[in-house]
């Protein structure tokens, strides 16, 4: 499952953030996933749930999940438009050459720490 | 109750990985070891294809694979069958194999005396596009009964790679792959992508993906 091995790197990441920081609990995290991205927001936050039980300073910590809209730009008339409607073709004129602006990044926001 | 500060992160979950593949690229560099990620569906022919390589390679350049799957040993059984030296790396459940993954393999395998090293990944066109492993250059093998749209469906896997290998060409008559398709959709999505055909069985082909390898080491060793 490929959720799980984003997880475990999501988790790597908090926790060197929260030495770095100084934090000893997390109440929760924010992150945003694109709609593009190869992760499903749902079992993100399954594996999360149960992948935080074992952790300490990140124990029962919560997920909260942000979407980031898909745009693809089109190189031959400028135009953005929503990359889950139209795909790789721009709607607008038919070109091929068009290029993913947002939409495939998996990004910690922010982390509430307990102080 | 308790006070909560914020702490603000805006880090791509990949950038740790990221900088540690870049890291281990510049170890591999310094050791002149080329190490080649090879990635594709279970069942595209992936290891009858290095046996074919190491045999084609084995007069030339030092040449290692490690084996990556969940489970059992059978593709490193295979490769040591043929006389390559070959390590079996299981993933304990996970699709892919990370940059540190990847350096614990290494360090395992031992690869001072080798100039190319495979890393053959976990089949799966999905999970392994994600993660840089630190390889040098990335490659894809397809074969003809997946069908030709696959670049349409896992884009990533073939914006990644800096090679196409289109195996079991000796069966395309049997299937409706189209072979002018599989080239247009995978260059709309990767325009520097080299594409070869080839059967690992007949060994059609084989020789100028073998030459590919051949240039490739060279120039990351010299």
């Amino acid at each position: 499952m490929h959720e799980l091995g984003v997880v475990f790197h999501t988790l790597d990441t908090v926790k060197r953030i929260a030495e770095e920081n100084n934090v000893k609990r997390v109440a929760s995290i924010t992150v945003e996933i694109g709609e593009v991205s190869t992760v499903i927001p749902d079992l993100f936050e399954d594996c999360w749930n149960w992948a935080v039980k074992k952790e300490t300073v990140l124990k029962d910590a919560g997920v909260k999940i942000e979407r980031i809209p898909a745009l693809t730009y089109c190189e031959d008339c400028k135009k953005e438009y929503g990359t889950l409607e139209y795909g790789k073709v721009c709607p607008y004129c038919g070109s091929g050459r068009t290029y993913l602006l947002q939409g495939n990044e998996i990004i910690i926001k922010e982390i509430e720490a307990i102080e | 109750m308790d006070k909560i500060r914020i702490i603000e992160v805006k880090e791509s979950v990949f950038s740790d990985n990221n900088k540690d593949a870049d890291k281990l690229r510049n170890e591999l560099k310094r050791e002149k070891t080329f190490l080649l990620n090879l990635m594709s569906s279970p069942g595209s022919g992936k290891t009858t294809f290095l046996k074919g390589i190491a045999s084609r390679l084995k007069d030339k350049i030092n040449m290692g694979v490690m084996e990556a799957d969940i489970d059992s040993d059978v593709d490193a059984m295979a490769m040591a069958s043929c006389g390559v030296r070959s390590i079996q790396l299981h993933t304990g459940g996970m699709c892919h194999l990370d940059a540190s993954m990847t350096r614990q393999g290494l360090e395992e395998f031992g690869t001072k005396d080798l100039d190319l090293v495979v890393l053959e990944n976990v089949g799966n066109l999905v999970c392994p596009a994600e993660f840089d492993t630190g390889s040098v250059k990335n490659a894809v093998i397809l074969s003809i009964p997946e069908g030709h749209d696959k670049p349409l469906k896992y884009p990533l896997m073939f914006q990644v790679a800096h090679a196409l290998i289109i195996n079991k060409i000796d069966v395309l008559q049997y299937f409706d792959f189209d072979i002018e398709k599989v080239k247009e959709y995978a260059l709309m999505r990767n325009p520097n992508l080299k594409i070869f055909l080839v059967s690992a069985k007949t060994g059609e082909g084989m020789d100028e993906v073998s030459s590919w390898f051949e240039e490739e080491v060279k120039e990351w060793c010299k």
